[in-house]
């Protein structure tokens, strides 16, 4: 059967790189670098990618939008393609994105392709949240969300895999962008939006000769490591996250993926609370954390669980915080280290330092925790 | 460089069956001539010899071939494969793979080794013991540790070993409350698996920005919970770990005890040694650093060296020497007991006896520093390559091996590390080794061209790589698709997840066949 992929484009995206600003996030910034003469990388880039799969043209169909945000990357390429009638005018928003992707939705799609950055796939995430399979081309400035395939090469080789019905794997991702509460106050600082389901290259089916295991395995040994470690009348504080979450589902219970829950002798005591609600319920009661690490960041504290304020932080102490992360996880953060940004820069400071990562039944790697300058 | 023309390799392909599937009903190998009468008076019905409680119910379902078929069976399949003497051995870094003379083959396959029996009496095999005393005083000079053991059959057993008497120790000085082993994530992997597999807690440090483990995350890290170190040096890498007498001293001082992985010594052999900054115990694997063939073409042995502190841990029997008899000791009550039958795999012992005798101490330092030289002229070259790059800073210069990457060719045309290690057994090279894992490196190559490879070897080498690099930037399908000269090109790997199709014996293999009533 052929493959139904959506395709949608930020046509904009990137060319804030080029012509030395930050993102085109800002539309008076986009529209100087369009009259600077930069050309949108996101389309030149989108149609290498489907350049290189030429071959497989009789085993996909393309559904996308006219013009700019679709159609301009694939046309005249030798691959069906079907338009849906929504058209955008030239200077193509967020809201484009959003209205493109719902229209995308209607046609039951196998895998959606997108290409941009961070502001892209927060939009395409308010949409599909984690329902639909998705990967990224990265075309945007300074991309954090790690939603996106490495380079746009390796973008058109996952996308074979999944073509051919080969070996390929899905992962739930962060989506991360701006913070833009943060961002009216003019304080520049990242936020965790979500996850995206995505497509990723199952390298390490190759690697299986040296004795990998995969994520979700890596998962599976975390989580029992971690329930043998859960002692009686203790609150654990459990921050957002899938690693986290399958903790939870060893345990048989749901687990808030953006937000913190507590749990208590093997039960839920409350889900997704805020820091005062956390505050209420540790005053007289002894209390650990169990976080993960933001994927491509490295944030242990400050992203998508600023409930684990200061306050908690220091009340729990250093001692009592467990660090969970896959093994691919932290080697995807290439030696940078794990941060925090409890919003006290003293605290920081504190838990600057090295500290165990649980990575398994027995396993922990040393990593440093640095403090953000 | 002399550019050398590139060789071109053409497997043979045979469609073998299966050994099972060969077997004719009645078929022999050979018969096995009836027992004379006297004999057969003096030790009775031969059925009567076996225990009963270990005698098979059923006959066991075993092919039945003449020799010849079995001949050609194997043979087919070795023409189907690269070996070791068909080939250049130099993509296996991290395996040490020398040139293992064949006359040490000639002196091991001697009828005064393999016809005696380990169950003899020791006064009847003083020569074999003389050979394994003389051997261990030679490793204790080249460690400058005080005993030693060749039981171990692999690295692995011995590292396990090794940490079953650092496991002992902490027990006899009534501190077994010591549950985490500190190990650097480029040591080799069994330095976590082992103690993992003895029940430790294994902590990993992570490289730094220079590629070696931190001081500092060391000593954040060191405990009354700390059992030991394990760590090798250097480590993959190929970088020496200038401040190990500094990792060694944090350990002690918080009580544990350090174990080094000499596994490979061939960079440092006769230059630095384990005991000299105060290891407490290490290891050698004589199939690697001391010339033995090995990686499933010969048996292996690791030997394991300790101080007298740790000594009477070490495994039963140890050999000792009065000035006139060899003999076995087996009255050491403290030993961690046994990891492996007799003495050890000693056709292996009896081979890097021969190497290091035909060497002498000269010769050993020798080995080191041709090693060490090699790997710097093949450094030279393989980083003039595009795509290729040598990952961490360093101002020293690499021991015996580099971890390479083909990283920024992966990205720029979807060729990467196995598409490379396929397509280089088209110009004849066995395919190299990537990494153990986890791949921190990406896209990973170590190479180890050790003191036994020839200029023109390591040139070859470096041209095949630099060809295959031409190759995924003009035309990656090319490598992609490799090898093309090889009986299988490309399996589907995803197989290998996947247990309905995987089989470990005949038997599973008839069941998930679904023919299980066709032979049983």
């Amino acid at each position: 059967m052929k493959k139904k992929i959506g395709l949608i484009i930020n046509p904009i995206a990137g060319l804030g790189g080029k012509s030395g600003f930050k993102g085109t996030d800002n539309i008076e910034i986009k529209n100087q670098a369009l009259k600077m003469g930069y050309s949108s990388e996101s389309i030149s880039k989108t149609r290498y990618v489907f350049e290189n799969i030429l071959s497989l043209f009789n085993k996909f169909e393309i559904i996308t939008c006219p013009g700019e945000m679709g159609e301009e990357a694939i046309k005249n390429l030798d691959i069906n393609y079907k338009l849906f009638e929504q058209t955008f005018k030239k200077n193509t928003t967020s809201k484009d994105t959003k209205k493109a992707v719902k229209e995308l939705l209607k046609e039951n799609i196998d895998l959606l392709i997108f290409a941009g950055g961070d502001g892209t796939a927060k939009d395409i995430y308010e949409i599909v949240k984690d329902e639909i399979l998705c990967i990224g081309i990265p075309t945007g400035v300074k991309i954090q969300s790690a939603v996106y395939a490495k380079s746009p090469k390796l973008a058109s080789e996952i996308i074979s895999r999944f073509i051919l019905n080969k070996t390929y794997s899905t992962e739930l991702r962060e989506v991360m962008d701006i913070d833009e509460e943060e961002y009216r106050n003019e304080r520049i600082k990242s936020k965790l939006y979500g996850y995206l389901k995505i497509l990723f290259d199952k390298k390490y089916v190759q690697n299986i000769k040296a004795g990998s295991i995969s994520s979700k395995e890596d998962q599976k040994l975390i989580a029992h490591e971690i329930i043998n470690l859960l002692d009686q009348n203790i609150i654990y504080i459990v921050g957002g996250g899938s690693t986290t979450k399958q903790i939870f589902n060893e345990l048989k219970l749901e687990k808030t993926l953006i937000g913190v829950d507590l749990i208590q002798n093997k039960k839920i005591l409350l889900k997704d609370v805020n820091e005062k609600q956390i505050l209420e319920k540790i005053k007289n009661n002894k209390a650990k954390i169990i976080v993960t690490i933001i994927g491509n960041q490295g944030y242990i504290f400050g992203r998508g669980n600023q409930q684990i304020s200061a306050k908690v932080i220091r009340k729990i102490g250093k001692e009592n915080i467990y660090i969970v992360a896959t093994k691919k996880k932290i080697l995807n953060l290439k030696g940078e280290p794990l941060l925090v940004d409890s919003g006290d820069p003293e605290l920081d400071k504190e838990l600057s330092g090295y500290v165990k990562v649980i990575t398994g039944q027995g396993e922990r790697l040393v990593c440093k925790v640095g403090v953000e300058e | 460089m002399n550019r050398p023309k590139l060789r071109k390799y053409q497997a043979h392909k045979w469609d073998e069956p299966l050994l099972m599937e060969l077997s004719t009903s009645g078929e022999r190998g050979i018969h096995v001539i009836k027992a004379e009468k006297e004999i057969k008076e003096l030790i009775g019905d031969i059925k009567d010899l076996i225990p009963e409680k270990i005698v098979r119910e059923k006959k066991p379902n075993l092919p039945e071939l003449s020799q010849p078929q079995v001949l050609r069976h194997y043979l087919h399949l070795s023409q189907m494969v690269l070996g070791t003497d068909v080939t250049i051995d130099i993509g296996l870094g991290t395996c040490t793979m020398k040139y293992s003379p064949k006359i040490h083959e000639q002196i091991a396959a001697s009828s005064k080794l393999t016809e005696i029996h380990p169950n003899q009496n020791e006064e009847t095999i003083q020569g074999i013991l003389e050979i394994l005393y003389k051997f261990g005083e030679i490793i204790k000079e080249i460690s400058g540790m005080d005993a030693v053991s060749f039981q171990p059959g692999s690295g692995a057993q011995s590292i396990f070993l090794n940490t079953s008497m650092m496991r002992a120790y902490h027990e006899k000085n009534k501190d077994p409350s010591r549950k985490e082993i500190i190990t650097t994530m480029f040591s080799h992997p069994t330095n976590a698996a082992c103690p993992a597999t003895a029940g430790y807690d294994v902590l990993t440090l992570m490289p730094e920005e220079n590629g070696l483990p931190s001081l500092e995350a060391l000593k954040e890290m060191v405990s009354e919970n700390t059992a030991g170190l394990l760590i090798t040096n250097p480590e993959d890498t190929g970088i020496f770990n200038p401040k190990i007498k500094e990792f060694v001293d944090t350990v002690h001082n918080a009580g544990g005890l350090c174990i080094y992985d000499q596994a490979n010594a061939n960079g440092i052999l006769g230059k630095f040694r384990a005991r000299d900054i105060g290891f407490d115990m290490c290891h050698f694997n004589l199939h690697k650093t001391f010339s033995s063939p090995h990686g499933s073409m010969g048996p292996a042995c690791g030997v394991v060296a300790c101080t007298k502190e740790i000594a009477k841990f070490l495994p039963s029997p140890i050999i000792t020497f009065d000035g006139d008899k060899y003999k076995l000791d087996y009255n050491r009550p403290d030993s961690v007991g046994k990891i492996k039958g007799f003495f050890g795999n000693i056709g292996v012992v009896l081979r890097a006896y021969s190497w290091v005798m035909s060497l002498g101490a000269k010769g050993l330092k020798e080995v080191a520093e041709i090693s060490v030289l090699n790997n710097n002229y093949l450094e030279k070259l393989l980083k003039k390559i595009k795509g290729v790059s040598v990952p961490y800073k360093t101002d020293k210069k690499r021991l015996d091996q580099i971890r390479f990457s083909w990283e920024k060719m992966t990205d720029d045309t979807g060729v990467g590390s196995y598409d490379v290690e396929r397509r280089m057994t088209d110009f004849g090279l066995q395919s190299y080794w990537t990494s153990h894992y986890p791949w921190i490196v990406p896209e990973p190559f170590t190479p180890e061209p050790c003191e036994s490879y020839s200029l023109r070897d390591i040139e070859y080498f470096a041209s095949v790589m630099e060809q295959i690099s031409k190759e995924a930037y003009e035309n990656p399908e090319l490598v992609k698709t490799s090898p093309h000269n090889s009986p299988i090109s490309r399996i589907d790997e995803s197989v290998m997840l996947d247990a309905s199709k995987t089989a470990l014996t005949y038997k599973q293999y008839l069941r998930k066949k679904g023919k299980e009533n066709e032979k049983t």
